[in-house]
């Protein structure tokens, strides 16, 4: 049971193989049993899980069942859910109980996904191994002494261990897609707009996006059905009408041209990770689809760029954290700038306090033109050599990360180490792209991403083209040693 | 571009973040680290292009004038640290 697709669980509960009570609780007991090896969950509501698996099998009784009605879910802890504590990975939010749902989160409750808790993460989404968590850190299920990689590193670590069939995430910089190759399962972060970002707690809006991390192509089409579209109280969400992203999975490849960008095959890569792209490649090759070359002149630009964007959306987003509204307070401020400041040096860990210092700084007087404004100039270049590439190819692919999990601990004294870690996955966020992660293979046992971009709103051909990797090859099968089909680890 | 710590204090003074003394030193090495990285970019010929800050380019959209919210200030109010009567506290400004 722990192994089925979406699908064939909707299935098991529309013909009554089991109830969705059985399998919230199954799920339920293995998170217990098994999650202190992980620490892929923060919180945990059993009882609320439990009602609203009763719920479903009503729903399922009566026959007015969705595609995810009575399917446990694990939520990224940065979306807001009433009534259950949504920290953000932060002590600035520990106590914080939301008293509205985020709209990503309406959608799937209305669809009938039942809620088995919240994931960990990175603090405010910023990091890319799951260090920066107040909770501490997310181990690997595929080996417990590396990271999961981040910031949804929690959700990604869930749906490998078998704790979740399905999990939500969000991809500022690479946050679905790095751990999704981290940890061997596939991760789709939409086009910028495509989903809704109310009550998704805001890290730097212009570049947050919401998007399904899951098992295969497949269940990420399944989930995109219910979580995309339009939403009023979202300005910044996309109008573009939602397609069936189930409809053609199965269209073949033939003629698909797929662009390989020479500066993601560079100096950087690790060589047993590029040994499995190219293999992957070659797959993608037999399945009908023409490879070429192609190039991104701006790359260079990118980490640079994104590191002053990211950092100034925050430093201004995160200025709503004042411990007078919600959220963490300091005992007994002398005074309101003490208030403040104390609240804030309390509440916020060494990462997010970092990315606010040099956002103001990006943004102070005197600066703002040679930092802010100048890497909003590149943002655009690198934009334009994206749109460049889609005149000559349909899609991009490569290596999601530079390597695979590297080991807990290994860069955490270096923040610049771990910001080129995102090399490959920072462009899509910048260009407002939709890309994939999917598991390509291993490499000395640990999993390996590929990863692939596609032209805005064009998520429809990443699912296909992963659908049918995915129909010949079983890479996104394998699991980690000790978690095995049929739930007994 | 190195950064000095009267200029992190300064920066920490308008992000209203209080750095405790012991960390001031490791703090302005990881952000003089990088700064040192973001500063690349000064390279990048960018003349003549327009900043871009939506990668739609979309703009804002405008919704009819009309309200569409009830009150929820007892909700809202209710995980607030300290409230009374309806009002936020917050420590007295004006002696």
């Amino acid at each position: 049971m722990h192994d089925y697709s979406l699908d064939r669980l909707a299935q098991g509960l529309r013909e009554g193989e089991f109830s969705s009570v059985e399998l919230t609780r199954s799920y339920l007991d293995r998170i217990s049993a098994l999650d202190g090896q992980y620490n892929a969950f923060i919180t945990v509501d059993e009882e609320a899980a439990l009602a609203a698996a009763a719920e479903a099998d009503q729903r399922l009784a009566t026959g007015d069942a969705t595609a995810l009605t009575g399917i446990p879910i694990a939520h990224k802890d940065i979306f807001c859910t009433r009534s259950l504590r949504t920290s953000c990975g932060s002590r600035m939010l520990d106590n914080f109980v939301p008293p509205y749902d985020a709209t990503l989160i309406q959608k799937l409750n209305q669809a009938g996904a039942v809620i088995l808790g919240k994931t960990n993460m990175d603090e405010f989404a910023m990091g890319s191994s799951n260090e920066n968590s107040y909770y501490g850190p997310v181990r690997n299920p595929w080996n417990t002494e590396t990271v999961p990689g981040g910031s949804s590193g929690g959700s990604a670590a869930a749906v490998a261990a078998g704790l979740a069939p399905v999990a939500t995430g969000t991809d500022t910089g690479g946050s679905i897609r790095q751990p999704a190759a981290f940890c061997g399962i596939t991760g789709l972060k939409p086009t910028y707009g495509r989903v809704s970002r109310l009550g998704m707690v805001a890290y730097a809006s212009s570049l947050d996006q919401a998007g399904p991390m899951a098992r295969s192509a497949k269940d990420c089409a399944v989930m995109m059905n219910t979580i995309a579209g339009h939403d009023p109280a979202d300005s910044t969400s996309a109008q573009e009408v939602v397609p069936d992203y189930c409809a053609n999975l199965e269209q073949p490849l033939e003629g698909l041209r797929i662009g390989l960008p020479r500066e993601y095959f560079g100096e950087g890569l690790q060589g047993d990770v590029a040994q499995v792209i190219d293999a992957a490649l070659k797959e993608l090759e037999k399945l009908g689809a023409k490879l070429q070359e192609v190039s991104l002149p701006h790359s260079a630009l990118t980490i640079p760029a994104y590191y002053i964007i990211a950092p100034a959306e925050a430093s201004t987003n995160l200025s709503r954290f004042d411990g007078v509204r919600y959220g963490h307070r300091c005992e007994d401020p002398a005074d309101l700038h003490d208030l403040y400041t104390r609240t804030r040096e309390e509440g916020f860990g060494a990462e997010v306090k970092r990315r606010i210092l040099v956002g103001t700084y990006a943004l102070s007087a005197g600066y703002y033109d040679a930092y802010y404004k100048k890497a909003q100039q590149a943002r655009r270049l690198i934009r334009q050599d994206f749109l460049d590439c889609f005149e000559q190819v349909d899609l991009i692919a490569g290596p999601t990360t530079p390597g695979t999990a590297f080991a807990l601990g290994a860069k955490t004294a270096d923040p610049v180490a771990m910001y080129l870690e995102d090399v490959y996955t920072l462009a899509a966020n910048l260009a407002g792209l939709p890309g994939l992660s999917m598991p390509a293979g291993l490499a000395d046992g640990m999993p390996v991403g590929l990863q692939l971009l596609a032209p805005h709103f064009a998520e429809q051909r990443l699912l296909q083209t992963a659908h049918l990797f995915q129909q010949t090859t079983d890479w996104h099968q394998h699991r980690p040693a000790g978690i095995k089909a049929g739930g007994q680890s | 571009m190195a950064i000095e710590q009267d200029e992190i204090e300064k920066i920490a003074e308008l992000a209203r973040l209080r750095i405790p003394p012991g960390e001031i030193n490791e703090l302005t090495e990881r952000l003089t680290g990088i700064l040192a990285l973001v500063d690349q970019l000064q390279a990048a010929d960018t003349s003549g292009v327009e900043p871009m800050s939506n990668p739609l380019d979309a703009v804002q959209l405008l919704r009819p004038d009309a309200v569409t919210e009830s009150n929820q200030r007892d909700a809202f109010q209710a995980i607030a640290p300290a409230v009374e009567e309806g009002l936020y506290l917050v420590p007295r400004v004006i002696e």
